[in-house]
Formats: structure tokens, sequence, C-alpha cells
């Protein structure tokens, strides 16, 4: 078998799975969103702008998205570096795989009931009641931004430690013993060793994280109290209770435009980082 | 599970029945291998007058999907079905008709039952997304149990394509220990409570009929109002309203069983099912109006398991099943036979039977505001805000 025909007939598959799952119903979002919306709902064959036009009513929920994922995302990072570097660097190896299945654990069961879990514990009568009794005040946590950020960094939190733990665990050690015979302290050999070479873990755990948020509905959802409104939510409303297909094409074919714009900037910015290597600017 | 029944024989029957004993098989395990007539016949002295018409019936599967509303189901009487039919209950629950509306209309939700209220059958039947029943297969429906004003929306050109289940009002509960023992009585005070001194815990449902034809009544406008102009007042006081909800949730039981919320657009079942537990919460149903609504059981054309969505309507609509129903979730039926099963205080309660100044005041919802997309984007605009 020649080289070509064999590489043609393994990439047929995802070339297949790209075509259909991928390429052809974004045409279809992109061709819906210069339609018009039925009499009883649904999609009528059209070609207008008004979609577009219109999209500035969808303008809170596309900016608590483009501020929330990132910040989100931020929040995920400060937390599962250290957790990550702890796992791979620092914890007693015999202890390291069960410390990581801890990680995966709460994944077994689903994100809805965990959230609800959330809404017992930021409830009036879970956090809030116990603050007061401590006599700081009653402070209102449920259905709020912070209480969406909550969900998102205890939903997403090991979906950025994994990459990073990946990358920090690949480091070669004896990269880090040069490092300290050559007279660098410990904060130095971070800085300039293992933060350059985790960056890997880093730019694959954010982009995963962030694509993610930003197509996030449940966190707000349910934490949110229909109160904090995410892109996510308005995609939602407008196909499973307003039924305007266009208009929700046409917030859907912008949130995938922003998405592309953030992410390109994101990776240019990381690859410049890291001094344009490779890894990194995995995409 | 027809074929499985037909090859229970006696003996087969005596070993399963050991087993299930014995703990090593389930009930449904049981119910499924000994086939449904014998599992009807055994349940006979249990459940007087259902277990005939599950024999009857012969063997209908063992699922049925009904999409319907919060807490508006008692789980022993589903329970109960299963066990008299060997078909397992699967429930989908929904905040609004509209979100129910979009599934049927996308295709194949896979639903057997939909629980909708009066506004919506006109367009499901015209849309073809409901199909005319066949009363035969429901023996426990009586037309003349119910009041015409009620079961009317269910019959459209002599055609019948919606049973009656509950009917009820939409008013507000509010936690009375908030405002000093205090009841408001109309929706202006609704409106002006969840800005000001309930601001922060008061909420809304999260569906268009009752959001935004309550903001309606606040200017003393229809409840159905698809004028423009009065729409956009009640956006205006729907999005001046936002910042001080608590939430926008249809479900807004837990919230004030917890505390969080004082007071919620509230359906007459989840008044009296609050007020069971909770005494300090009153239902108000405005001065100026609202909605009195009915609603209905009804099969989609694209139902999966027809048998026993068919089994399922006539078993909830058996007058003593009717009435457990009832005193479950608090809704008044609408049939006469089952008022008459109720207890002396569902009868007397003035949430179930509101006073008729009040209920004169009340409109049904209009088929109109279904499909309306001002309506819609007004819903979703104020969500988004």
């Amino acid at each position: 078998m020649r080289p070509a025909l064999r590489t043609t007939l393994f990439l047929a598959p995802a070339t297949a799975w790209l075509l259909f799952m991928l390429v052809l119903p974004l045409l279809v979002v992109v061709l819906f969103s210069f339609g018009e919306r039925g009499a009883a709902g649904g999609y009528v064959p059209a070609f207008t702008l008004d979609n577009y036009a219109n999209l500035s009513a969808r303008w809170t929920a596309f900016r608590n998205t483009i501020l929330l994922a990132p910040l989100g995302t931020v929040l995920c990072l400060l937390i599962a570096y250290p957790l990550a570097y702890h796992l791979a660097i620092k914890a007693d190896p015999r202890w390291r795989t069960i410390l990581l299945i801890l990680v995966i654990v709460p994944f077994w069961t689903s994100i809805l009931i965990r959230s609800y879990a959330w809404i017992q514990i930021l409830g009036g009568n879970g956090l809030p009641r116990l603050i007061a009794e401590l006599g700081l005040g009653r402070p209102r946590l449920i259905n709020t931004p912070f209480a969406v950020l909550v969900g998102i960094v205890y939903g997403y939190l090991p979906l950025m430690v994994f990459p990073i733990h990946v990358a920090l665990e690949k480091i070669d050690r004896r990269l880090l013993e040069a490092s300290a015979d050559l007279g660098s302290p410990p904060w130095r050999t971070f800085l300039q060793i293992t933060l350059p070479l985790s960056l890997a873990g880093v730019a694959t755990g954010s982009m995963l994280v962030f694509i993610l948020l930003m197509g996030e509905f449940l966190i707000p959802q349910i934490l949110g109290g229909g109160k904090v409104f995410f892109v996510g939510n308005a995609l939602v409303d407008l196909f499973l209770q307003s039924r305007n297909w266009p208009f929700g094409a046409a917030v859907a074919a912008t949130l995938v435009l922003v998405m592309l714009v953030t992410v390109t900037i994101y990776l240019r910015a990381m690859k410049r980082l890291s001094g344009g290597r490779d890894d990194v600017s995995m995409m | 599970m027809t074929d499985r029944r037909a090859t229970a024989t006696e003996r087969h029957f005596l070993q399963t029945l050991e087993s299930y004993r014995k703990g090593s098989i389930s009930r449904r395990d049981f119910l499924a291998r000994t086939g449904l007539g014998l599992a009807a016949a055994a349940m006979a002295g249990a459940m007087p007058g259902l277990a005939r018409q599950a024999w009857a019936q012969g063997s209908i599967g063992d699922r049925v999907v009904i999409a319907t509303w919060p807490n508006y189901h008692a789980p022993e009487s589903l329970e109960a079905f299963r066990a008299a039919t060997g078909a397992a209950v699967d429930v989908n629950v929904f905040g609004s008709n509209e979100e129910m509306l979009a599934k049927l209309q996308a295709g194949g939700a896979g639903w057997d039952v939909v629980v909708a209220t009066n506004y919506t059958i006109s367009t499901y039947a015209e849309q073809g997304i409901i199909e005319e029943l066949d009363l035969s297969r429901i023996p426990n429906f009586d037309p003349s149990a119910f009041d015409a004003r009620f079961a009317g929306p269910g019959v459209i050109d002599g055609k019948t394509y919606a049973i009656p289940r509950n009917i009820g009002t939409t008013g507000y509960c509010v936690n009375t220990s908030e405002l000093d023992g205090a009841t408001p009585a109309t929706w202006k005070e609704f409106w002006d409570l969840a800005r000001d001194q309930l601001s922060g815990r008061a909420m809304v449902h999260d569906y268009q009929l009752t959001a935004i034809g309550n903001a309606l009544k606040y200017y003393g406008y229809s409840f159905n109002s698809v004028d423009p102009a009065e729409l956009a007042d009640a956006e205006k006081l729907l999005i001046d309203t936002k910042p001080h909800l608590f939430a926008i949730n249809s479900d807004y039981q837990p919230s004030m069983r917890s505390g969080d919320a004082a007071m919620s657009m509230c359906w007459t079942g989840d008044a009296v099912q609050l007020q069971r537990d909770m005494p300090e919460i009153a239902y108000v149903l405005g001065r100026e109006g609202g909605e009195l609504w009915s609603d209905f059981f009804t099969v989609p054309a694209s139902a999966p398991h027809r048998d026993a969505a068919y089994a399922l309507i006539n078993f909830l609509l058996a007058p003593e099943m009717a009435a457990q129903e009832a005193r479950f979730h608090g809704y008044p039926t609408g049939d006469r036979r089952v008022d008459a099963l109720l207890p002396d205080e569902m009868r007397n309660s003035p949430i179930l039977y509101p006073a008729a100044e009040l209920l004169n005041a009340l409109e049904f919802g209009a088929a109109v505001t279904l499909t309306n997309p001002e309506r819609a984007e007004i819903m979703a605009r104020f969500k988004s805000a």
C-alpha cells in the first residue's frame, strides 16, 4: 500500500467525523442565523441580518461570560498549580496515586447533584448561618456571581490539575539538581526551570477550562438562580423557551467567533511567554 | 413481556415468587418474570377496583414517560401504577409550557403523556403535536363530572384532545412572619414589596405567562395582553425588579421552606403544600386579577409507549386515585366525583376554592401568549438583563 493511500485511509474516520459533526452543523448554525422565527417558533428560511443587529439585547450575557469565564479559569489555575506541584514534585510517591484518585473522585458523581449540594452549602441555612453565628453578619451567597465562581472552580479544578501535573511530572529532576548545584535558590529554580517547563500543562489546562466555561450554563442556572446569566443560558432560553432558533443561531455563531479570537490571542501570548517552544503552542 | 407471560407456568411463578421472597430478585424482576396478568391478580386484594382494569389492559411494556410539573404527583400513586402494571413511570419536570413546546417542536422528546395547560391545547392540536384521544381507552374519564369552563379547552371541533386534570390559580405565597403578620392583597403590593421591604427575598416564575401576566396586572392591564405599549410597561417593571429578586425559578418550594425566599409567585397546590408545614405562609390572589387555569393530560403524536400512556391516564383518573393525588399535591381536580372523596378541610380551603369575587377577576391564559414572539423575547430579555 502506498504511504499516501495509507495516510488517507487512517485519516478517513477523523475527517468524516469532523465533516459531519463539526463543519456541517456549524454551517447549519450560520445558515439559520440569517433566517426568521416561525409563527409558533422554530426556523423559517429567509435572508436577514436582524438577528445580528439584535445581539445587543444579550449584551449582559456576553459580558458576564467574558468576565466570569476568564476569572474562573485564573482562579482554577491559582488553586490547581500549587496542588499539581505538590502532587508531582513534593508528595511521597507512595501516596501520589491515591492523592490523584482523590482529585478525580468528585467526577464520579454527576455535576448536577454536586451543584445541588452547593445550593445547601451556600443557601441561607448553610455557610451564611455559620458566619452569622460567629457574629460576622449574614452575607447573601447563593444566586450571586460569587456562588457561580465557587461552582466553577469546584467543578473544573480537576481539568486544570491533570495537565499541569503531567507537565510537572515529565520534568527531568537532574535539571533541578543542576540548578541548585550552580547556586540558584529554590525560588529562582522554580521561576527559571520548573515554571517554563510546565507552561505546556498550564496552556492545555487553561484552554480546556476556558473553552468549556464559555459554553457553561448549568452552574449559573443552579447556583445563579437565573440572576447570573451566561451566553449558554441565553442559548438554552432561545432554543428551549422562546424557540427563536435564528436568533439563537446568531448568538451561537457570535460566541464561536468570540472564542476563536480569544483563544488565538491567548495562544499567541503563551507562545511568546515560552520563547516560541512548540510544545506550548500545541494548537 | 407478552412472551414472558405466555411461558409463565404456575411452577415457574411459584419458583419466581420464592426467589422474590428470598430477596434474590427485585420486585420489578418479579413482576417482569411472572408476567403482568399474574402480578395484577396477586395485587387484586390490595388495590380493589384497579386490578381489574390493569388485567384488562394487558401488557403495556415496562415504562412510561410523563412530562409534568414540579410537586405534581404523589410518589405512591406512580409506585402503585408500577405495581399494578409493571410499567415504571419516568417523570420529567418542567417549569413552563413553553419549555415543553420547544422540546416537542424539536421532535422526538420521547414522552408518552404531557401535562399541558389550557392555553396550549389548541396550538398543540393545530400543529399535530398531540392527537385526538380514544376515549374508549379511558373509561375512568367522565366528562359530565367536570365544569365546562375547565374541561372546554380540551375539546376542539367536537374532538377530545385533552383530559382535564387539575385546576387552580396563580397567586403568590408570602411568609407573613416577615411582614409582622400583615397580609398583602394585590399584585401591586407584590411588586412593591419585592423592590422594597422584601428586596433580595422574592421569586418570580421562570415562565412568560405568569411572570409577564402578573407584571401586567401591576398596571391593571389584562393578564393576556400582547399590546406592545402595555408589554413595554411590564418589561420595564420586570427589569426594574430583577436586581431585587432572590431568583427566577418555577421550583420555589425549596427556597420558601429554607427561608431564603420570603415571597414567590405560586400555584394553588404549592401553596397548600407549603401551608401544610408552615402555617405562617399565606396565599394571595391579587385583587386586580391574574390567572385561572386548568391542566390536561395529553398524548403526543410521537408517544413511544401509547398503551402505557392510556393506562397511566386512566389509572390516575380513577376517583380514589385522583383523590389520593389531590391530598398530596393540593390542587382541586375539577372532578366532582373526586371532590366528594376529599376531606372537609380541603373542601373548605379558600386556597383550593377561592371566594367568588376573587375568582371572577381571574382570566384563563390565552392561546396567543404561547406563541407571541414579543412575550417570548421580553421574558428572555428579563432573564438576561
